[in-house]
Parts: structure tokens; sequence; C-alpha cells
């Protein structure tokens, strides 16, 4: 169990929530997650750490509402206990001075993508972040995000603020006018992880996406969350969740994303 | 005295047809009157030979006489001096090979129900309401930590508490009990007895730590900091696949995870628990151990209305318990022998609808004594399924070995120990159960875990490795 100490929602349909872990707190870096279950009928479910606070002992999470266990971990507030929070865990984002980093995040993703870009700029990197949404009002922490980075590219579907359009759009077409990175990170939903990855192939950048594949131990005992890299089974909990994105098998991943389709729209039913 | 019967005693047991339509537990056990009858067909040797069967060495002719005299309180502390956990190994030991297969009964008739006896002993305890919780002394000054709460892990904290070192138990799921509560499903092993052995260990006072999984919350080098000696029994549980086309079709599962979301997310109560689990109607589960047939049968109770199990050898080297294979086939389980899948054929949004099996045949034996199974050439055949669940082994967590590169292993997965006192090749870590044996048995996993903990006691009395 664990406590939450601040919950809001920050934009429609995406929430931030500060819990009370001291020792994860401690741990965590760049890149790692917790297993959460909201409470005792609930999935586990797999939720980055956006950011923590060491001294004081909490952990951020940004999460998207989107199914029956994120709405009911939305619907806790400041003061009610999670019923179980298991991390950190995955391995860390790999951390270097690489020279140039585009940094690509989309919804959930632009909570995630945060720490990375603390890291990063820590090494000395210079770091050109995309943030993506629907909407203007859709983006947040714009503010945290345009602190830390060399410069801030936003890209939204109905062109309200930034490029009209998605974040690969916008990184493909900088990359067509001669924009060199020496490296590109991606977080966010896994289509737009699989479009970075194909933006940047042709010029051979080294791309890097954290995978969201289903988990349930996050341990590698039940390989719920396997992928195929470069030919080999990989479990996304223990040997990523970061994997080059010009060696993952997409195919595999996109159509294993359907698998529960029918069975949440029935756990949405009858709750 | 009547003369006693050639036959075990029978045990009630929920009739096939009802029990696939439920989660209860299959046997019901012996009534006391039962259980004297059965223990009254023990004929007491001079040496006997029961015990020689029995990886923890339990004195069988010891308690069996005392349920004949229904002195059923010294029974079971008799029984526990042993083995602290007889409410499992009664019901899981795969007793046709261990103490059952040594009874002198045997030679000609079917030997003492010693299991069943053994499960009788606990379950009249529990059922009578408080465990007894042996005393517990002074505090040693000592501290120890024990990683995963398995068999080996609980047969380790209980131990230590009761010599008076303070126990701290890590798990990194967020229910205790390793396989017992993961993977062995309610039908077999019913979660409450878990849950009341854990529950004895809290009143030793060992602190149970759950969601906390070690390599990565802390390292096992920082336990060694905070603990003077450490435990490891965090189970074999890498799943193995077979590495054939299709197998990352939807609609295919690791053993794990099929009894991972069945049994620990209680997906057979869906959607009152919100885990899904995929209902084939025509499942082939591949294997042929306790696994596979734990899958087979949690499919019909899924309401599969075929539920195959595809094993690459015969019916005689299956390494199930028999009664798990008897219960099987109760239940309608159809078993395709001497046939090994080498492809899954899926449909155009790759959900899996066909396997394809090589047939086999028995050659020669091999290191593991059972005949090797040869593949048959343009004997493949397909047969159509919608759910395929692989059951055919597992290896050792390597999670802790991967962060603790010091950690001696065999073949690059297991822990290698000093099987006299459970040391590892680190000063102060001990190891046991599968982790070190890959997927083994339960009673060996307890019985490795009584081994450690006298080393342990040993290592922290003397200070001597
Ligand atoms: C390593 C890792 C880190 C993650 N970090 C975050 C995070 O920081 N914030 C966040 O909001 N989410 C994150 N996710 C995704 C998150 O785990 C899923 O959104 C969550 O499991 C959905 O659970 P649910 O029960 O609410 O939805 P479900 O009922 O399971 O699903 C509802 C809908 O969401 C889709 N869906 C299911 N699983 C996922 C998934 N893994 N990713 C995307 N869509 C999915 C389903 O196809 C379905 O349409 C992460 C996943 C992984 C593996
Ligand atoms: C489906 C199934 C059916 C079986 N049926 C039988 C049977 O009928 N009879 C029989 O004798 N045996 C059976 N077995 C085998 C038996 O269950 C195992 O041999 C036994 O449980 C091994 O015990 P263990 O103590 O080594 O660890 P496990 O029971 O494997 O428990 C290990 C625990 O450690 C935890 N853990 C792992 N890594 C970490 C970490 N890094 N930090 C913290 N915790 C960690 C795990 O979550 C787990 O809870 C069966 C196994 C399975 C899977
Ligand atoms: S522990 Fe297992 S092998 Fe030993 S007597 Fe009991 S049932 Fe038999
Ligand atoms: S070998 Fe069989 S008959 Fe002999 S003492 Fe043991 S249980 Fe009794
Ligand atoms: S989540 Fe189970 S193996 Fe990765």
């Amino acid at each position: 169990m664990v406590k939450i100490i601040e919950k809001e929602q920050i934009v429609p349909n995406i929430h931030c929530c500060v819990v009370e872990s001291p020792e994860i707190a401690q741990k965590v870096l760049p890149g790692q997650f917790v297993i959460v279950i909201p409470d005792e009928y609930c999935e586990r479910i797999p939720i980055t750490i956006s950011d923590w606070d060491a001294v004081k002992g909490t952990v951020t999470i940004i999460f998207l509402e989107v199914g029956t266990t994120t709405q009911r971990l939305a619907e806790l507030k400041a003061g009610d206990e999670i019923y179980s929070f298991t991390g950190p865990l995955g391995k860390p984002f790999e951390i270097d001075n690489y020279g140039t980093v585009a940094l690509v995040g989309g919804c959930y993703g632009i909570g995630s993508i945060y720490s990375v870009l603390r890291a990063l700029k820590e090494k000395g990197n210079k770091v050109v972040v995309y943030s993506e949404a629907r909407s203007k009002f859709l983006l947040y922490w714009n503010k945290k995000l345009e602190e830390i980075a060399d410069e801030v590219r936003y890209s939204t579907v109905d062109g309200s603020i930034g490029t009209k359009g998605h974040s690969h759009d916008r990184l493909e077409a900088d990359l067509k006018a001669g924009t060199m990175y020496n490296r590109v990170i991606g977080i966010g939903c896994t289509y737009m992880m699989y479009l970075i990855s194909q933006a940047t192939r042709p010029y051979r950048i080294k791309t890097i996406v954290s995978m969201n594949t289903v988990m349930i131990d996050g341990t590698g005992m039940c390989g719920a969350c396997r992928l195929v890299v470069d030919g080999k089974t990989k479990f996304a909990c223990v040997d990523g969740p970061h994997f080059d994105g010009h060696l993952i098998d997409w195919d595999i991943v996109l159509s294993r994303r359907k698998i529960y389709l029918e069975e949440e729209i029935l756990s949405q039913e009858r709750q | 005295m009547a003369k006693s019967s050639p036959k075990k005693t029978p045990m009630r047991e929920q009739p096939p047809k009802e029990r696939i339509k439920n989660y209860n537990e299959v046997p019901f056990g012996y009534s006391p009157e039962e259980a004297v009858i059965e223990a009254e067909r023990c004929i007491k040797c001079k040496k006997p030979s029961c015990i020689e069967g029995c990886p923890v060495e339990i004195d069988i002719q010891g308690f069996i006489a005392l349920i004949a005299e229904k002195k059923f309180k010294e029974g079971i502390s008799l029984l526990k001096k042993k083995n602290i956990l007889p409410a499992l190994s009664g019901r899981v030991c795969p007793q046709e090979t261990q103490c059952e297969q040594k009874c002198v009964l045997g030679v000609k008739n079917e030997p003492v129900a010693i299991g069943r006896l053994e499960r009788f002993l606990a379950d009249w305890e529990r059922e009578k309401g408080e465990i007894e919780v042996p005393p517990i002394p002074e505090w040693t000054g000592k501290k120890v930590a024990v990683v995963g709460s398995g068999p080996s892990g609980i047969t380790v904290a209980a131990d230590l508490a009761q010599t008076g070192h303070k126990v701290d138990l890590f798990e990194a799921l967020h229910q205790p009990g390793g396989v017992l509560t993961y993977g062995i499903p309610e039908f077999r092993l019913p979660k409450a007895i878990v849950l009341k052995e854990i529950d004895s260990l809290k009143k030793m006072g060992v602190n149970i730590y759950l969601n906390s999984v070690i390599g990565q919350i802390k390292s096992l080098n920082e336990l060694l900091k905070e603990y003077d000696a450490v435990f490891l029994g965090t189970g074999a549980g890498l799943p193995w696949f077979l590495e054939v086309p299709g197998e990352n079709l939807n609609g295919i599962y690791s053993s794990n995870e099929y009894l991972t979301r069945s049994n620990l997310m209680k997906a057979y109560l869906f959607p009152k628990y919100k885990t899904p689990v995929i209902k084939g109607k025509r499942v082939a589960t591949v294997g042929g151990g306790n696994v596979a047939m734990d899958c087979a049968r949690t499919a019909l109770r899924l309401g599969a209305e075929k539920s195959i199990i595809i094993y690459r050898r015969s019916r005689t080297e299956m390494p199930a318990r028999s009664e798990e294979v008897h219960h099987a086939e109760e239940e309608g389980v159809i078993f395709q022998f001497l046939s090994n899948p080498c492809a899954f054929i899926g449909d155009k949004n790759n959900w899996v609808r066909e396997v394809e099996c090589v047939r086999m045949k028995l050659g020669d034996p091999d290191a593991s004594g059972r005949r090797k199974p040869v593949p048959i050439p343009d004997a493949n055949f397909r047969m159509p399924i919608d759910l395929a669940i692989i059951a055919i082994g597992n290896s050792p967590n390597p999670l802790i070995p991967s962060t603790t590169p010091e950690l001696q292993l065999n073949k690059n997965t297991s822990v290698v120990i000093n099987p006299a006192n459970g040391r590892t090749s680190i000063k102060g870590v001990f190891a046991g159960g599968d982790i070190v044996r890959g997927g083994a048995t339960v009673i060996l996993a307890m019985g490795d875990g009584r081994i450690a903990s006298k080393g342990i006691n040993e290592y922290l009395q003397t200070g001597i490795w």
C-alpha cells in the first residue's frame, strides 16, 4: 500500500499522481517504471516513473485513462491508498553524451521523457524535445520541458499550436530539411514509436523507443511482454523496456496490441 | 481386527462432470474414521523403507501409528518436526515415486496412502482452528533476509524465526506463496491453505515485504550490508518457449502467463476481477508435467470444449504426478502423445488457428533415462485450435544473477551451492529450491530450505565461511 499525496487531472484524460514511496524515490533512474494495482480487483499495469524527489520520498506518475484499471486509478484521490505499487522495474535509459538528441514524447510519454531530458542535459547533450497532442489544450508540462530543453517543438493534430500534424511528421520534415541528430528517443503510443523508427531508418540514426507491451509480473516470469528484437525473443520488463526501434519486429508488436479488446469492453460494462 | 484392504482407503472427491464447472478442490480429504482405517493398513515394518523415499525423511511410520491411535495432535507435531508444510506436501508430492513407492505394501497391493494421511493431519489441525505456533526464543541479535516466498523461502523463514533470528522476507509479487499462489490452481491447492501458512510465519514475527523485487529495489550486495545472511529462494520463473514459427501469434501463452492470469489475478472470477484471460474453445497445452495438467484442467474450467495435451513422448514418460494425469483424464482432457508442435498457423488478424505437429517415435533412452523422442519424417499433421499454452518448462529467474555477477552459476542459469549447507559462491549468501535445481518439486524446495537454514545457523554462530 502506498499513499497518494497529490492527484490532479492535468489535461482531459491525463492524470498526474504523486505517491509516497521513499524507497523507490531513492532508487529510481530515468526510464524505469512501476507496476500498479489500484485496488484488489484490478489488473497489474505498468506506468513509467516520470519524476521523483528523493528527499521528500515521493514519485510522480502520469497516466492516460484508457481502460478499466487506469480509470480506477483516476478515481483515487489524495489521501487514498494504492493497493500495490512495485518498482523501480526495467532497465534504466542508457544515458551518455551523444551530441544532439531528439527526444519525442506523445500522450503519457510527454511525462516519461522529462527525467530522460534532465539526465541527457546533465551529460551535456543538446536536446530538442518534440511534444505532441491532438490539440493545444492537451499538451502539458510545457514549462517544465522548456526550462531544461534547448528547444521544444510542438505539433498538434488540429494545428492549434506548433506544426499541424504529428511529431513524427515534424521530425521527418526536420530530418529532410537537413537537421542532424546523433540519437532519437521516443516514448508514447506504440504507433507513434513505430513511425519514429520508420522516419529515422533511412538516416541510420540510432533510435531508442520504450515499449509499452502488456505486462503482468514485470520480473521476467510470465512472458506476456515478449517481443522479437533482432530475431531474438526479449522480455520488455527485464530486457527493456527500451529497445532499438530499428531492430524491433513491429508486425508482432502491432498485432499483439489488440488481444484483449473484447474483454476490456466486457469489464467496462459489468462494473 | 478385520483384515485390512489391499487397496488404499478411497478418498471422496467431486464428480468430474461437476468439478469442471467450478474451481473448488477436487478431493475432499479423509474423515478421522477413514484416516484411522487407512493408518491401520501400515504393518509397522521393523525397517521401514517408506522413509527412504521421503526427501525430508519424515518419520512416516511414527505419525501413521499416532493416527491409528487417534492421537492426531501428537501426530501433527511429529510430522512438523521434518516438514512444516504438510498440508502442501500431502497434496502435491509425487508420492508414487517417493515415499509410497518404497512402502512394502506396494509390492503386492497398494501402498499405504501416506500423502493422504499427511494431508489429513494438516487439515485436521487447520480446521480445528488455531495452528500452533512454536515458541519463539529471545532475539539472537542476527538479521536474515529471505528472498522469495515460495516453499523454500517459507521453510527458511520459519526455521530461522524459531531459532530466534530476525527474519525479513521479500517477495516480488503482491501475494506471497510463490508457485503455490501464482501457479498451482485453486482446485488442486486452495489458496486459503497457503495464506494460513503465511499467517503462521507472521505470528512467528517474520516481516513480509510484498511488492519488493530484489535486484531492483535493493541489490543483493545492499542486502548483505543490512543483514547477517541472505537466502535466495527465487524459483524457476523464466518460461521456455518452443522457438517455432508462429509462436508469437495472438492466443499463445506461456503456462506462467496463463496460470498467473487465472490464479494470482483471479481471471476465473472475471469480470469481478479485471484481469482477462483468453477462453479458448479448442485449447492445446504443450508439455507433460504437472504444469501442463494444471493448464489443461484450467482450460476446461474456463469453458473449453476440447482441451488437448500435446506431449512428445508417450504416457509412461510423462513427468506429472499420476493423480493429476488420472484427474485430467476423468475430466475429459485429450492426450495427443508422441507429437511435437513445429509451427502455429494464424488467421489474417494474427490469431492462432492451427497447430502443426511432427509425429514422434521413441528411440533409445537419453541422459534422463527416458526414451528419447525421434521425429518421423513426412508424418506431420495439423489440428484446429484457438488457444495454445506452452508448458515445456522454466529456468531459474535470472534477475538476481544478472545484477550480481559474482554469483556463480551452472550452465549460465542455476545458482551453484554446496549441497551440504546451501552456501553459494558469495559469503553470507545461501540458496535453495528451484533457483538451484531448475523446475523441481515443492518437497525438494522445502528440503533445501531446511538444509540452508541449518547452514545459516551454523554460519551465524561460528562466523566461519
Ligand atoms: C513499461 C511501460 C510503461 C508505461 N508507462 C505508462 C505511463 O507512464 N503512463 C500511461 O498512461 N501508460 C503507460 N503505459 C501503458 C499502460 O500500462 C496501459 O495504458 C495500461 O496498462 C492500460 O490499462 P487499463 O486497464 O486502463 O486499460 P485496458 O483495459 O487494459 O486497455 C484499454 C485500451 O488501452 C489499450 N492498451 C492496453 N494496454 C496498453 C498499453 N500497454 N499501452 C497503450 N495502450 C494500451 C488497449 O488496447 C485498449 O484499447 C506503460 C506501459 C509499459 C509497458
Ligand atoms: C503450475 C505448477 C504446478 C506444479 N505442481 C507441482 C506439484 O504438483 N508437486 C510438486 O512437488 N511441485 C510442483 N510444481 C513445482 C513446485 O511448485 C516448485 O518446485 C516449487 O514451488 C519451488 O519452490 P521455490 O521455493 O524454489 O520457489 P517458487 O515457488 O518458485 O517461489 C519463488 C518466489 O520468489 C519470488 N521472486 C522471484 N524473484 C524475486 C526477486 N528478485 N525478488 C523478490 N522475490 C522474487 C517469486 O515471485 C516467487 O514468489 C509445480 C510448479 C508449477 C509452476
Ligand atoms: S513429504 Fe512427500 S515424500 Fe515425504 S512423506 Fe510426505 S508425501 Fe511422502
Ligand atoms: S513401508 Fe509402508 S507399511 Fe512399512 S512402515 Fe512404511 S508405511 Fe508402514
Ligand atoms: S511482464 Fe511478465 S515477463 Fe515481462
